[in-house]
């Protein structure tokens, strides 16, 4: 067994940037890359890309970050886990083989499958965040259950350089190779609990180090341009150091430690996975260097007999007009424009929405010291059953121009198509885990 | 003497569905205790009244220190549907940091 395992990771959502992983990669001498690339919505997207075209649904950049990273991987014997396969890992194991083939490299690729289970739900399942049963919500579009180490374990079995799933629990990525190589027992709560400490600090990737963080003055960044993204040290026993590479920007510490292990935890005694009930209380945090800090402590309790399943249905469309004021009463005139838009649509719209950006568009009220700004973005959002109702919205307020308040300008009008989320359990053992290998 | 919680703690706030969740983290561990006193669950509950619909939960970690705010029905539906520029929430923070506390 090796006594140390080092893991990076190079991306934490799906529109990250390329290099730091590249660097991870070339100078961080690591042995697992770990790319996380779904968020809680982008799996739907992903399947109505799928729907439309059976070759795709899998993540847009996962070319190009493929592309860059191969020959490093192949070169440094960095083993690849990575979530991109989004709604069709299969397509995405596909196209890698694709690309290793035009570069000439020998690769092998599997694809963990499983997590779809559309067709195992009827629709009267109870939402949790409603109550009411799933399709109330609307046409149902995707469903893919929070799959965990069980279902990458078989993989990391395999010969695989590159190991390629769709929804999986963000910490599984990283507990996944630690259980492998470390042989930890799949009972041994606390050794999970504390594997999942190190996955939920690592999946944000540069939110570790010092991405998300600074306030310029207060929380000082150093070169924020070619911030690096984070790797862990992690030993047999579960004890974590973390780091990132020499030269590369951002900022290592306790600070930025504590900030991403509360990051979207909804009760710190009990961080629900598909491995184990996480337990962060106990966490013991510890700066022993210079971009380094040691994390140990964690905990937890056996894993729950049902898996979280994220399901996406079509929620309408949303319109929205803009339009700007300036100079002296930019702010009254602006209101007077609302109020005319509110005139005219509130009986259309059961949801609709008036912003004054430069005063109240971000929070509704201003928690400062009030003042007149000198110019005002009216912004208009209402939602819609249909494109055409959205439509209204933008053309309200352009119609601004020659029925409003005087020196309305730069008018803009959009229609977005909604896709909308919500949740339901599902027993795990419905669910089968599959791997699929390939060789180019 | 009254101060901005901004300048004695940092914060980032994350988003789950129609949930908020805000950390706040005293710069100086010292301050903790204070943070515990005066920075109840009620008390973030009337700061963010305009925001904030649902049960706002606090959980005390002392061993980081560090406390963490859970605010159910808070982001106008969540970030798909949501009407909000900020859908995330994730500029929260920075309102939850505008509270004053006695110290």
């Amino acid at each position: 067994m090796k006594t140390s395992i080092r893991i990076g990771c190079g991306a934490g959502f799906s529109g990250d940037r390329l290099e730091p992983a590249l660097v991870l990669v070339q100078q961080g001498g690591l042995d697992y890359l770990v790319l996380e690339c779904l968020a809680e919505r982008t799996i739907a997207l992903a399947q109505k890309r799928k729907r439309q075209d059976a070759t795709l649904g899998y993540d847009p950049l996962l070319e190009r970050r493929i592309e860059s990273l191969l020959p490093h991987l192949s070169e440094k014997k960095v083993r690849l886990i990575t979530n991109m396969g989004a709604a069709n890992p299969l397509a995405a194991a596909q196209k890698i083989i694709e690309i290793a083939q035009r570069l000439s490299l020998p690769v092998t690729v599997v694809a963990v499958t499983g997590d779809d289970v559309f067709g195992l739900l009827s629709g009267s399942e109870t939402a949790l965040e409603t109550g009411k049963p799933l399709s109330d919500s609307g046409p149902l579009l995707s469903a893919n259950a929070y799959m965990g180490v069980d279902a990458i374990l078989p993989a990391l079995a395999t010969s695989a350089d590159i190991i390629i799933t769709g929804r999986v629990a963000d910490p599984s990525l990283f507990l996944a190779p630690l259980v492998h190589e470390f042989g930890w027992s799949t009972d041994d709560c606390n050794q999970l609990g504390q594997g999942t400490v190190i996955g939920h600090l690592l999946e944000c990737a540069g939110q570790l180090t010092g991405g998300y963080f600074a306030d310029p003055g207060r929380k000082d960044v150093p070169d924020m341009a070619h911030l690096g993204h984070p790797f862990a040290d992690v030993s047999p026993d579960g004890t974590a150091i973390f780091g990132k590479v020499t030269g590369t920007g951002g900022i290592l510490n306790l600070a930025t430690a504590k900030e991403q292990l509360l990051y979207e935890v909804m009760d710190p005694s009990r961080y629900i996975t598909p491995d184990v009930v996480a337990d962060f209380t106990q966490v013991q945090l510890s700066e022993i260097g210079p971009n380094q800090v040691q994390a140990s402590g964690g905990r937890g309790r056996p894993r729950p007999d049902t898996l979280k399943v994220s399901v996406g249905y079509e929620a309408g469309f949303i319109g929205e007009g803009e339009i700007s004021y300036a100079g002296s009463n930019a702010l009254g005139r602006a209101k007077l424009a609302g109020s005319i838009i509110r005139e005219r649509l509130q009986d259309r719209f059961t949801d609709l929405r008036i912003d004054y950006i430069g005063s109240t568009s971000v929070h509704r009220t201003s928690f400062g010291q009030d003042s007149d700004p000198y110019e005002i973005r009216l912004r208009i959002a209402g939602k819609a059953t249909t494109a055409q109702q959205a439509a209204l919205v933008g053309e309200e307020v352009e119609a601004l121009y020659t029925n409003g308040p005087a020196g309305g300008g730069g008018a803009r009008k959009y229609i977005h198509e909604l896709v909308g989320i919500i949740s339901t359990f599902i027993d795990r053992n419905q669910l089968v885990p599959q791997v699929t290998l390939f060789h180019a | 003497m009254i101060t901005k919680l901004y300048d004695i703690a940092h914060s980032r706030a994350g988003d789950k569905g129609n949930t908020l969740t805000l950390s706040l983290i005293p710069y100086n561990a010292d301050d903790y205790p204070l943070l515990c006193t005066q920075v109840t669950a009620e008390a973030v509950k009337r700061h963010l009244a305009d925001i904030v619909a649902g049960e706002i939960t606090r959980y005390e970690l002392p061993n980081l220190p560090a406390l963490q705010f859970v605010c159910q029905q808070a982001l106008t539906g969540g970030v798909t549907t949501s009407l909000t520029m900020d859908t995330h929430g994730k500029s929260l923070s920075f309102a939850l940091l505008e509270m004053l506390i006695e110290c």
